[in-house]
């Protein structure tokens, strides 16, 4: 195992299959909670967390989580004090976020940075230490995904409803934008922080109308984003493409083809159901 | 954190509110508002339009804190409790079960509660596709799944056509007699719920009026808010109040259990 992954293509592999299984459920969320704004705001801020860790002389991982954190933090209060339209303040801080990052980022001269990397992903360039932090990272939001799962799908039903039966919103809530934060500062390594929403939004695009439940449509979300890595990176070993954008390709060529094929399951399902009523009624 | 625990002085008590206020930006939405709520009893929260009647039900559920007063509960207060509106996305496979479910009860329990409000041909379709009464029904069967000591219903027949409203109101007075617990209602429907009242609130930002139907429909400051036409309306009811119809014009003799 430890031979295999002196092999980039290898290294790749696991570490988008590993951000593609934790991007799907926690993807599920962000549409079911309509929150696809407030991803991306989250993912553009990362760029600060770059240049902030550069300064600090700290972990990039660490310093986007952080940025990003904050950013949802700063968010989250500002949308409570109703300053501009909740669309128009995401907007804006998104890409004041992302400009500042960038002017940031300029200001690194001793140390010059693959900017197109941070945009838009360098996956093939994943070293040991990337996969480290990956896995770790991958695995932490993951396993509090399940935890809060539960009490953070009752208050994304009804948060009134949750909090009068016990749910302590709060801190599930809290517990959800931390997941965020660092499923954005692993996914930027592979896709970069411009597409890193895609990777959150597409796969629960695809699953949504093949699931019956909330956990079968994750874990098609996670199966359709490691499909989606796969198909890509291949793609862009065959073809000399970019790896990230290969990625989302593969991810909206998937989105594309479901089309078709959930409508005719939803036709089938459907005259099943007619069916069944007519043996109902007699 | 208002909330405080009631002393058991009077077991039946099981919320007592007093000089409950809420001020959003100085202006107050409530003010000074006492309440008491008691096993058994039916308690409808009456008023106008932002006259603080939801804001109230916030207070009471501890959604908000007051900016004065204080909210006492009894010990082990159990809350059930029907919203005025849900929205769940599309995006969101959900069946009406697993949205029972998410309250934590088991199976079992799921498909009796649904059952006993009439919504059990609902258990398993998509909680978007089915029609507003019975939205309101399975919200029902989720706040008697907690087994509350108390019912807390927001408008609950808001959307729901006229036939709907009276098995609605009927279904939630046959849940107090059977469960013996105390409901607090927000309604527009003064004629229909007044006669199956205890306690009537009639709320505009202050305590307009408070005490039996019969009582509070003659109060001016109630004559004022609704006009002599609610009294009215009102009067003709309690003269009938010891019968209802069913939704097919039978006549159903009504249990009496008011002092």
């Amino acid at each position: 195992m430890t031979v295999l992954l002196d092999d980039f293509v290898v290294r790749a592999l696991v570490a988008g299959i590993a951000v593609a299984l934790v991007a799907g459920p926690l993807g599920c969320f962000i549409v079911w909670r309509r929150m696809a704004f407030f991803g991306a705001t989250m993912s553009h801020a990362a760029l600060l967390g770059v240049s902030l860790a550069f300064l600090l002389n700290i972990n990039m991982t660490l310093g986007i989580i952080g940025a990003s954190a904050v950013t949802a933090a700063t968010l989250l209060s500002l949308t409570r004090l109703h300053v501009l339209p909740t669309d128009a303040l995401l907007g804006l801080l998104a890409h004041a976020a992302l400009a500042l990052g960038l002017v940031a980022i300029s200001f690194q001269d001793t140390l010059r940075v693959d900017l197109m990397g941070l945009l838009f992903g360098d996956i093939l360039s994943v070293s040991r230490g990337d996969l480290g932090w990956i896995l770790g990272g991958g695995a932490a939001a993951l396993g509090v995904l399940a935890l809060i799962w539960r009490p953070l799908l009752s208050a994304t039903v009804h948060e009134e409803l949750a909090i009068v039966e016990g749910v302590r919103v709060r801190l599930t809530h809290a517990a959800f934008v931390l997941v965020m934060a660092v499923v954005v500062a692993i996914a930027m390594k592979i896709v970069g922080l411009l597409l890193i929403i895609s990777m959150l939004l597409i796969p629960p695009a695809v699953a949504r109308r093949f699931a019956p439940t909330p956990e079968i449509m994750a874990a098609i979300a996670a199966l359709v984003g490691v499909l989606s890595v796969i198909g890509g990176i291949e793609a862009s070993l065959a073809w000399d493409t970019p790896a990230g954008p290969s990625i989302v390709t593969a991810a909206t060529i998937l989105f594309i083809v479901s089309l078709p094929l959930s409508g005719a399951l939803w036709r089938a399902l459907f005259s099943r159901n007619e069916k069944a009523h007519h043996h109902h009624d007699h | 954190m208002n909330m405080t625990t009631l002393a058991a002085t009077d077991p039946a008590v099981l919320i007592d509110a007093r000089g409950l206020t809420k001020r959003y930006g100085g202006q107050a939405a409530l003010d000074a508002v006492d309440l008491t709520l008691r096993r058994g009893e039916l308690t409808t929260l009456i008023g106008p339009n932002g006259a603080g009647k939801t804001t109230l039900v916030r207070l009471l559920l501890g959604l908000e804190q007051p900016s004065a007063g204080t909210v006492r509960t009894a010990e082990g207060l159990r809350i059930g409790y029907v919203p005025q509106r849900i929205h769940v996305d599309d995006a969101l496979p959900i069946t009406v079960r697993r949205f029972l479910a998410l309250g934590g009860a088991p199976r079992e329990a799921i498909t009796e509660a649904l059952r006993e409000v009439g919504a059990a041909h609902v258990m398993h379709k998509p909680l978007q596709t089915i029609s507003g009464g019975e939205m309101r029904r399975a919200l029902l069967a989720r706040a008697l799944l907690r087994n509350p000591d108390l019912l807390v219903l927001d408008e609950p027949t808001a959307g729901v056509d006229l036939n709907g409203q009276a098995e609605l109101y009927a279904l939630i007075n046959a849940v107090r007699r059977e469960k013996n617990c105390a409901v607090l209602l927000i309604s527009h429907d003064l004629h229909v719920v007044m006669a199956a009242t205890d306690h009537v609130l009639c709320l505009n930002h202050h305590v307009c009026c408070s005490g039996s139907p019969d009582a509070v429909s003659e109060h001016p400051e109630y004559l004022a808010l609704f006009g002599p036409k609610a009294a009215q309306t009102h009067a003709v009811y309690t003269h009938h109040h010891d019968h209802t119809h069913t939704v097919a014009g039978d006549v159903v003799p009504l249990q009496k259990d008011q002092p």
